[in-house]
């Protein structure tokens, strides 16, 4: 019996397979295909070699990289401790609560992802909002809070929250009032309970959460382009214009290569290091 | 069990928004002593324990445990552990990480943790392997055990439980009835058990108390629970029963329904003039009195009948007998005493006045 259902699972699951294999896979390879090509050709056609590798450990790319892993890390953290309290009080306090911060911001995402951050560089920048207003006001002003990293990550933050809000409140919801109180009655305080209850069995959704920001924000464009300017290259800027300017196929594949296996490595760490069913008890 | 009080309630009340769920608690608790505290669903059980180990505040009145208020203390600050219906183990954690869990808390070091939590599988007679062993690995009734095993490594002052056995079959809910009970007299603990149930409550308890709609209806110790119950509410719960409502005039002049009661007999029930009343007889105190080897004492009080239907409980016989007036009646005898009579027979059936019990009230 268990068998024929594990049959019928995966024929129903080939439709999904085929599609992905088509929409996902294909375009993978075809990148990174184009990665192992000599420098500046149009086709796959050419004997491979590793010269796009080569030309991106000579020209520094690690640093974009690098900026890129820094500000999703740090924006990672900065989220996971900003949407803890947040989403606790969706999955545990106020039901109420929940339905109207999920429309509100599930209704921010159906405006454009520039736009939004335009809002920001109208409120940041010189004469814009904030400083514009503190002039208009005290007579002295300042050069404007843009064109820096930190407004960067604060960009990060701020587009990618749902993606940490809503698997983390899955998450707690997840965790048993019961082991709560009874923590609480064997004597446990409350950082204890968070450290020992709410985080080990939250930690699927925290995983989650966490994957998600951080594989987003690190190829993250727009914010350090619209809110920092040049203060920092990111490595999707790179890839950008290698694949543009540069009309570099083969260098943008390969640092396209490099972010995917990082970032792809860092993924299949972090699921494998939850083992969701040992978690939730329920291992067959 | 010492006549020492070690936990007193007074004036105790819970509402949420409208609906009152306790009204006026009062209650103490001996040191030592096993209470169970039985209700049907939604009485207040619950809640009332929710109170007693700080999970909830009460809207009013006050509790002392060893003369000392702890209604404004914190849950973790309690001295009391509570062993919950869904035991709330917690599933990330290996048995013995489990039991540690308060030691842990409490800060004792890892050695000896280990060393207590084996003392404690021992304890409840979980085989020391189990400290490894992950909670979705139990059984049920093996995580009860664990559970009991954590909740005594608090070493709490009282231990709560909440219907802990309610989840479990027969048979095992049995063996662990028994083995709670034995746990009690080892430990010494002062233990306040939850149950719907009464007969598990009658199996383990030295005192019941009886809960009703977030009142107390009585409280005192099985066997006058039973026999002596000081309403008809506890004495339907306790149970199989007949109910015979009875009346004395303003004359003193007994009238009971269909029962056939000898002014002698009837002057001896303790009802004064003006007052009604219910008279309780327990199924296995009533005989059926035509029987030819009718034995024991002479019958008091009788009442005329037809027998019903005869239901086989295993070791006893219960007949349904239709009284005078249409009411139902039980009788039950043990089964080498069978009454040969077929449905449609008619019966009398008799008891001694020592073996009935009067509710006073309506
Ligand atoms: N948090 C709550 N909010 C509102 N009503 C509650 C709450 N907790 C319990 N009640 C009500 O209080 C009554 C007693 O519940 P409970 O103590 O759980 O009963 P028991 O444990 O005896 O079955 C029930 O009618 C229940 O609906
Ligand atoms: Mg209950």
């Amino acid at each position: 019996m268990e068998r024929l259902d594990r049959r019928l699972g995966a024929l129903t699951a080939t439709p999904m397979l085929v599609l992905l294999g088509l929409c996902f896979l294909a375009p993978l390879a075809v990148v990174a295909g184009f990665s192992v090509m000599p420098s500046k050709v149009f086709d796959l056609w050419h004997q491979p070699d590793f010269s796009a590798y080569a030309e991106l450990l000579r020209q520094g790319y690690w640093k974009s990289l690098a900026w890129s892993l820094g500000m999703a890390l740090a924006s990672t953290l900065i989220l996971l401790v900003l949407c803890w309290p947040l989403a606790y009080a969706m999955a545990k306090v106020y039901r109420r609560f929940t339905l109207i911060l999920t429309i509100g911001v599930v209704m921010s995402l159906f405006v454009s992802e520039n736009i939004r951050l335009f809002g920001w560089v109208l409120t940041l920048m010189k004469g814009g909002l904030i400083e514009g207003y503190l002039r208009h006001w005290t007579g002295t002003g300042f050069d404007g809070l843009l064109y820096n990293m930190p407004v960067i990550v604060f960009g990060l933050v701020y587009v990618y929250l749902p993606f940490m809000l809503f698997p983390l409140a899955q998450g707690i919801s997840m965790v048993p009032d019961d082991a709560r109180q009874a923590a609480a009655d064997l004597g446990a305080s409350r950082a204890r309970i968070l450290w020992e209850i709410d985080l080990p069995l939250a930690a699927p959704g925290i995983v989650v959460g966490c994957l998600l920001t951080f594989v987003l924000a690190t190829g993250a464009v727009a914010e350090s382009k619209l809110l920092g300017g040049q203060a920092v290259i990111v490595i999707a800027d790179e890839v950008e214009t290698a694949f543009t300017y540069g009309q570099d196929w083969p260098l943008g594949s390969a640092l396209a290569m490099v972010l995917i296996a990082i970032v792809g490595a860092i993924a299949i760490v972090g699921v494998n290091r939850v083992d969701l069913d040992a978690i939730m008890g329920r291992r067959r | 069990m010492s006549e020492k009080t070690i936990l007193q309630i007074a004036g105790l009340y819970k509402r949420f928004g409208d609906f009152t769920a306790l009204h006026s608690i009062d209650l103490k608790v001996r040191e030592g002593e096993f209470l169970a505290i039985v209700g049907p669903s939604g009485s207040g059980k619950t809640t009332l324990i929710r109170l007693f180990v700080g999970m909830d505040e009460p809207t009013d009145g006050t509790i002392w445990l060893r003369g000392q208020r702890i209604d404004t203390v914190p849950a973790n600050k309690r001295p009391t552990c509570m062993v919950f219906q869904s035991l709330a183990l917690f599933p990330h954690m290996t048995v013995g990480r489990n039991i540690e869990f308060p030691l842990k808390v409490a800060g004792v070091d890892p050695a000896q943790r280990r060393e207590r939590a084996l003392e404690l599988l021992d304890l409840l007679r979980l085989p020391r392997e189990y400290y490894a062993k992950r909670i979705h690995q139990c059984s049920g009734g093996e995580r009860q055990r664990v559970a009991l095993a954590r909740a005594l490594a608090f070493d709490p002052e009282i231990l709560f439980f909440d219907e802990p056995l309610s989840a479990l079959d027969f048979r095992l809910r049995k063996t662990l009835e028994k083995e709670l009970k034995d746990l009690h007299a080892r430990t010494g603990k002062t233990f306040v058990y939850i149950t719907h149930s009464l007969e598990e409550a009658m199996a383990m308890s030295d005192r019941i108390a009886i809960m009703r709609a977030g009142r107390f209806e009585q409280i005192a110790p099985a066997d006058e629970i039973y026999s002596r119950p000081v309403s008809r509410f506890v004495a339907e719960f306790m149970g199989e029963v007949n109910l015979f409502p009875v009346r004395a005039d303003d004359d003193g002049v007994i009238r009971a329904d269909g029962l056939a009661l000898d002014p002698a007999v009837a002057a001896r029930l303790g009802l004064h003039a003006g007052e009604a009343g219910t008279l309780m007889v327990r199924p296995e105190n009533v005989a059926m009195v035509n029987r030819s080897d009718a034995g024991g004492a002479a019958p008091e009080i009788t009442i005329g009948g037809h027998l019903r239907a005869e239901y086989n409980l295993g070791s006893r016989l219960q007949y349904e007998v239709e009284g005078p007036s249409g009411q139902r009646l039980t009788v039950e005898t043990l089964r080498e005493n069978r009454f040969g009579g077929a449905p449609g027979d008619a019966v009398t059936l008799g008891w001694t006045l020592d073996r009935c019990h009067v509710i006073h009230g309506d």
